[in-house]
């Protein structure tokens, strides 16, 4: 079968989600479409996992509210799905290890499934896993995925690689790991400015066979900014988010100028931690 | 409060098929209004355009009210009208606002006064009746021999026309050059999407034919209406 040869993917989307709207949800349905059209992907998955209060972004509601909007906007949705994992963390949590997480997930599902199967083959499989697993502790730079085994790549918009070329923001090895070890999807506005950065990155540039550039031909303007605003001025945010998305919040007045201020002047959790690190 | 002015909004057009922008049109329409101070918007109908309009790819009248009507069952002031394309004939724009309009007046509540004879409604609770559209309809009114002068002037006078236009575009500029309305620009209202949102119809039919995704760019019940009719399929 076809199929068999195709490398499984999950899509892991990681962000604010601050509402969710429809632009994010648009960004999977595009990535799915984009990577099953390569004949050597199969998209199995998508999971949404919206960042914890910790990251302390202005405006940033509490992860509750986020989390159930979230799911009300996937519920009509057979693939993509939200985990809590990164949002329940006490501390922020760096995206590499929201991806590790997945993956490690993934792969233990993986074998607990395969657990009973007498297979030569899957026992071994297994064993590679439990190498993996020492890999992964001893913060060795990711290694290539087992065959066969499905692998979990980060889906953002061309905004998030853009961040990469942020000081402080990201920590080098990370970027390394995202794009060396796991993959990344990013969907981006016709033309060439995320080649352009991939080109202008020594980094991006040797890892450019793990990132998929998918073109949106038609311009999305739709940003959780814009959908705050236009709360804040009392102005209709309908068929921009899901309709259930839209209830929710009007019936807990979730944005308004108090929500925004939120965090305000306080420093972002990756600037602060890896500025703090910078300096150790 | 004051008493506002009440205010329809007509939409026509393909709807080949309706997408969430044509939904987005009545929305950012409805609150420029209400802004004003000075409208308050009652109603919004979606007037479908007939089979014999003749526009390449478009589909039968039937299925693109039905598509409407499903994408506008969750909305509590926007519907759709199938008159325009029930009639035998396609019929220009104007024709269409005139027939909404008498409709509006006969459906007004005909108060009987004193001695038995009717009262005309009072002047204030007459809705108006205004034409809705993207702003890039505004640039075809330039396009020589796709408009007659005379209704082009009959629906900045006697109706009013709310364009929606994108952050960015000049649509004014549109008003400027042309003589007709510029005369009539206080009955053109402009409205800004804040919100850049290209869902062209063109676009969307070309990816259903091409077999991808259009989940979130139109509503759930018109894509499963999309495909339990295979509609937009390529062959």
């Amino acid at each position: 079968m076809e199929n068999s040869e195709k490398t499984e993917v999950v899509l892991l989307a990681c962000g604010s989600f601050n509402p969710i709207t429809n632009m994010h949800l648009r960004l999977f349905e595009l990535a799915k479409d984009y990577m099953n059209g390569t004949g050597k992907y199969r998209v199995i998955k998508g999971i949404i996992s919206p960042v914890g209060d910790a990251y302390k972004k202005k405006g940033l509601i509490p992860a509750h509210h986020r989390v159930i909007m979230a799911e009300l906007a996937t519920k009509n949705s057979k693939w993509v799905e939200v985990d809590t994992w990164e949002s329940l963390q006490n501390e922020w949590v760096e995206t590499a290890k929201v991806l590790r997480h997945h993956q490690e997930k993934l792969e233990a599902s993986n074998s607990d499934n395969q657990q009973d199967s007498p297979s030569l083959e899957r026992s071994g499989r297994k064993r590679k896993w439990t190498e993996q697993r020492e890999d992964f502790s001893q913060k060795k730079p990711p290694q290539p995925k087992m065959k066969g085994m499905p692998e979990v790549k980060l889906l953002c918009g061309a905004d998030f690689l853009e961040s990469f070329g942020i000081p402080n923001l990201w920590k080098s090895e990370d970027i390394a790991q995202i794009v060396g070890g796991y993959g990344l999807i990013c969907i981006t506005r016709a033309g060439n400015d995320a080649q352009k950065f991939i080109y202008e990155s020594d980094v991006l540039w040797k890892h450019r066979s793990n990132i998929h550039l998918v073109n949106e031909w038609i311009t999305n303007d739709i940003s959780s900014t814009k959908i705050r605003r236009a709360l804040r001025r009392g102005q209709s945010i309908r068929y921009l988010v899901p309709d259930l998305v839209q209830e929710y919040i009007e019936k807990h007045n979730l944005y308004s100028s108090e929500s925004e201020d939120r965090n305000a002047g306080v420093i972002l959790a990756p600037l602060e931690r890896n500025t703090a690190e910078a300096k150790s | 409060m004051k008493s506002r002015i009440p205010v329809v909004l007509l939409a026509c057009g393909s709807f080949n098929p309706i997408t969430n922008m044509h939904l987005r049109l009545f929305e950012v329409a409805r609150d420029h209004l209400h802004q004003t101070g000075v409208y308050q918007v009652i109603a919004g109908i979606i007037s479908p355009v007939n089979d014999k309009y003749g526009k390449k790819d478009l589909t039968a009248a039937q299925h693109r009210v039905a598509m409407a009507r499903l994408a506008l069952q969750t909305s509590d002031w926007i519907r759709v009208d199938p008159w325009e394309s029930e009639q035998a004939q396609w019929m220009e724009t104007v024709k269409v606002l005139r027939h909404h309009h008498s409709e509006l007046l006969r459906s007004l509540p005909q108060t009987e006064g004193p001695g038995d004879k009717p009262v005309s409604p009072a002047p204030a609770a007459v809705p108006e009746l205004k034409l809705l559209c993207g702003a890039d309809v505004l640039k075809t009114f330039q396009i020589p021999g796709l408009w007659r002068d005379a209704h082009v002037q009959e629906i900045v006078e006697k109706f009013g026309l709310v364009c929606v236009g994108r952050a960015g575009h000049d649509p004014e500029e549109y008003i400027l050059k042309s003589p007709i309305l510029r005369k009539y620009q206080h009955n053109i209202h402009l409205a800004r999407e804040p919100v850049q949102n290209d869902i062209s119809a063109t676009y969307v039919r070309r990816a259903l034919g091409q077999g991808q995704s259009v989940k979130y760019l139109l509503p759930d019940s018109v894509i499963t209406y999309i495909k339990d009719h295979k509609l937009y399929t390529n062959d």
